[in-house]
């Protein structure tokens, strides 16, 4: 994206939580920002890229986004670092060593939790890495407290020399609210400066550096006790007092006005004294903390008679539709009726594959294949799994894939002796954390034929630019990777090295069937870019001529929402089978050519859309 | 209305519902309100539901609308607004659009679309009034003005006037050329009149 002039200081501008965070963390002077895409982060470094005065870049994993703001805040500038809650998992590894060394200029680490998982593999409370790490947790309840909070995480980054962790989540970041927004203060930085018993993490260096961890933890205690970002607002209605963070805290301000709210702002190290103040106030404390209970544990430990998960649920979102009721119970209260009208009965709408989507191609041609285990990852591709083409067994990870495919392989049982195992992956998750699976796959001699969907993007979080396509995050040209000699370098023979055009089935089906037979490590490549970048071409789109038309279906097995039923009907076969008939149109209007259904249609009735025009009716209506 | 106003937008990923929606809330903003709004659309480009939230007042807290507590309920698509109607409160009125998108899973024979979903909703009892915004929008030339005929056709059911709201739309457009502008201008007037005369014949 191109830099654009930042909004003046002082507007209030309609923001989400990642507006809001970018927009600080351009304020706050920093110099580098790094991240992989993921749901709901992904818009945090996007903005960033936007503004001018500062380095942003798309990382190929968490782990090294991580690391690169780390390496920039050791040189003493302001560094900054996003991903979803999985991210990390993988860039933990950084973390647990970081939290030794310190940094040098503020580091701040935005964590976006999908609770509720609107686009997650699972939900995961990343206020664990900051007890795990000992390293501070910030979390805002809207997107003016994202933007606040970002700038004050800076200078306890920089007065504690600590990474500071913003926790965030799916109803944080995805929310627009009002932020009010500042002036940019640039921030020098000091350079780097060799100071090896403190950046060398040996364990001579590192066992001198715990205890100093261990002071830090008890400053930052007693500094989270007289935080502005933990308060208590006293309430009339004594009989409960709440103790919340994060959206959680609006949730409870919302159904219980009148109530005394503890909010953290600043949630680890817990305060425990202000929680003992506002215990003091009611009669009984709830704490209430999306997802798990971490704060209520710790207070419990303290001696402090809490209530949490006894009464709320460890998972999803806690709205006031879900604490209403609980705590109508817990008060002996009559439980308000949900709403007037129980919810209506509609069929389900999972998400789909786009029209024209590259993959449709190589599910349809899997889902024809017969006797294979697909070992799956994460990615627009995981939709494989669902209708019409049910030709994917597995997903658990980034690049899970490729090792999973292999313990699939090497620990077959006599029941899957002659089951193909295929692993499908795409682009970017093989550069995020596959490439090291397929080295251990080539190198421990597996049985496994790869499917490797290239199209050019990382496409389930926007199609955001990867070393994959030749573009960096503004956009420009970088380095491209050629994906068959990475993975020839990996070890991959040559002769087991293909790449397709997904497109051309007949092409695909024989290459996947040949693979799948040679008892070694295939790696099929598809190089057709998803339809939604700018490197697709839409071609010339078709319709169905009507009367030549079987009813047969086979089109509908592509998968491709183009593609609608006009009416079904049974049919009788000569040999007494009964079979249902699909007769069929094409919306021609979002066709965009592809050919995909026109390859399986046995009548031909397939043909380019030939739109009738106003002219052509005149003529034909008025010979000559 | 209630103090805090709450209006919920549906349809699927590729409508426009997001926009929509934010267009309203800039409208809000501009006549001083708070507002949040807030969706469930994490995998919304790939044709899944979309549901979007705004709510609007002197200060607004969570930003979701509790189920039985929406004011106003536009619908882009037919089934989508059948599937939100627990969210209306009493009383509460749906702005829906005739026009159905059958999803893969029906075309596959493996769920059915609801025959009427517009008679669905008046047998609950919930106050809705139906319109044909897709082809109003054909007939202006673009399908893709089906957004702003939705904005005209909530026009007449905020909180405030749809002056205000068409000024917001019209913004979005000033860019792009006084073409356009009058255009989304027709398009607004379409859909607020194709409201009016559906309301007039309901009563």
């Amino acid at each position: 994206m191109a830099a654009v002039m930042p909004a003046p200081a002082a507007s209030r501008l309609l923001l989400s939580g990642n507006e809001a965070v970018a927009r600080a963390v351009w304020e706050a002077g920093v110099k580098v920002a790094a991240a992989y895409p993921g749901t709901p982060s992904t818009e945090m470094l996007e903005v960033i890229s936007t503004y001018p005065d500062l380095y942003a870049e798309w990382s190929v994993n968490e782990k090294v986004s991580l690391e690169v703001a780390i390496g920039a805040a050791y040189a003493g500038s302001r560094a900054f670092c996003c991903m979803k809650h999985v991210g990390m998992n993988v860039a933990s590894d950084a973390l647990m060593t970081l939290t030794l060394t310190g940094v040098i200029g503020g580091l701040v680490i935005a964590i976006a939790d999908d609770v509720g998982l609107s686009s997650s593999q699972n939900e995961q409370d990343s206020r664990y890495w900051g007890r795990f790490a000992h390293v501070p947790v910030f979390e805002p309840a809207d997107s003016q407290e994202a933007y606040a909070m970002t700038l004050a995480a800076y200078e306890l980054s920089e007065k504690f020399q600590v990474p500071v962790i913003l926790r965030m989540t799916t109803r944080i970041n995805h929310v627009k609210s009002l932020v009010q927004v500042g002036e940019r203060v640039p921030h020098v930085g000091a350079g780097f400066r060799k100071e090896p018993g403190r950046f060398v993490m040996v364990p001579g260096n590192a066992g001198k550096r715990i205890p100093l961890m261990f002071k830090r933890d008890s400053e930052l205690r007693a500094l989270a006790e007289i935080s502005a970002l933990n308060f208590i607002e006293p309430g009339a209605d004594r009989r409960l007092g709440f103790i919340a963070s994060g959206p959680a805290y609006m949730h409870v301000k919302e159904s219980f006005p009148e109530a005394p709210v503890l909010k953290l702002g600043f949630s680890w190290p817990v305060p425990f004294e202000k929680c003992r103040e506002l215990a003091a106030l009611v009669d009984q404390v709830v704490v209430v903390e999306e997802v798990e209970p971490l704060v209520e544990t710790e207070l419990k430990a303290q001696g402090l008679n809490v209530i949490g998960k006894e009464i709320l649920p460890l998972q999803g979102e806690l709205a006031p539709n879900v604490l209403k009721p609980a705590i109508a119970r817990l008060l002996g209260e009559q439980v308000p009726a949900a709403q007037a009208i129980a919810p209506m009965q509609v069929f389900p709408r999972p998400p789909t594959m786009c029209v024209a989507c590259p993959h449709l191609g190589v599910y349809y041609t899997l889902s024809q294949v017969r006797n294979l285990t697909i070992s799956g990852d994460i990615g627009c591709y995981t939709l494989g799994a669902g209708h019409p083409w049910n030709a994917l067994d597995t997903c658990v990870s980034m690049g899970a894939s490729m090792g999973m495919a292999l313990g699939l392989d090497k620990g077959r049982g006599e029941a899957d002796k002659d089951k193909r195992i295929v692993a499908v992956i795409g682009d970017s998750t093989f550069l995020h954390m596959g490439m090291q699976g397929l080295l251990d796959m080539v190198y421990n001699k597996g049985n496994v034929t790869v499917l490797l969907l290239d199209n050019r993007a990382v496409g389930m979080t926007g199609g955001q630019d990867n070393p994959g396509n030749g573009r960096d995050i503004y956009g420009d040209d970088a380095p491209r990777v050629d994906f068959a000699k990475l993975v020839a370098a990996l070890g991959v023979k040559e002769e087991r090295i293909h790449t397709v055009n997904p497109y051309e089935l007949p092409v695909l089906f024989k290459t996947i069937r040949d693979e799948v037979k040679v008892p070694e490590v295939s790696v099929i490549i598809t190089d057709q870019p998803c339809v939604l970048i700018k490197d697709y071409h839409k071609l010339k789109p078709f319709e169905v001529i009507e009367d030549r038309c079987t009813g047969c279906g086979n089109c509908i097995d592509v998968g491709c929402p183009a593609i609608h039923v006009t009416r079904r009907a049974k049919e009788i076969k000569p040999s007494g089978r009964e079979v249902d008939l699909a007769f069929v149109r094409i919306e021609s209007s979002v066709c965009t050519g592809c050919t995909l259904c026109v390859q399986p249609c046995a009548p031909g009735a397939i043909v380019h859309y030939a739109p009738v025009s106003p002219i052509q009716l005149v003529k034909k209506g008025c010979p000559a | 209305m209630s103090a805090t106003t709450n209006i919920l937008v549906v349809g699927i990923g590729g409508q426009g519902v997001m926009t929509a929606t934010e267009i309203l809330a800039e409208a809000a903003i501009a006549l001083g309100h708070d507002a949040k709004k807030t969706e469930v659309a994490g995998m919304a480009q790939r044709g899944g539901v979309v549901s979007s939230h705004l709510r609007f007042g002197q200060k607004v807290l969570s930003p979701q609308i509790t189920p039985g507590t929406a004011d106003v309920l536009l619908g882009f698509e037919s089934a989508e607004a059948m599937r939100w109607q627990h969210m209306l409160r009493p009383g509460g009125i749906t702005l829906m659009n005739t026009a159905r998108l059958v999803p893969p899973v029906v075309e596959l024979g493996l769920f059915d679309y609801p025959a009427d979903p517009l008679g669905e909703i008046r047998k609950s009892g919930n106050k809705v009034v139906a319109f044909d915004a897709t082809t109003i929008a054909q007939e202006l030339g673009d399908i893709r003005l089906g957004n702003t005929v939705m904005l005209g056709a909530i026009a007449d059911h905020l909180p405030f006037s749809a002056e205000t709201l068409l000024a917001c739309v019209l913004q979005r457009f000033q860019r792009k050329g006084e073409k356009l502008v009058e255009l989304n201008r027709r398009a607004f007037a379409a859909g607020r009149a194709a409201v009016g005369e559906a309301e007039a014949a309901l009563a």
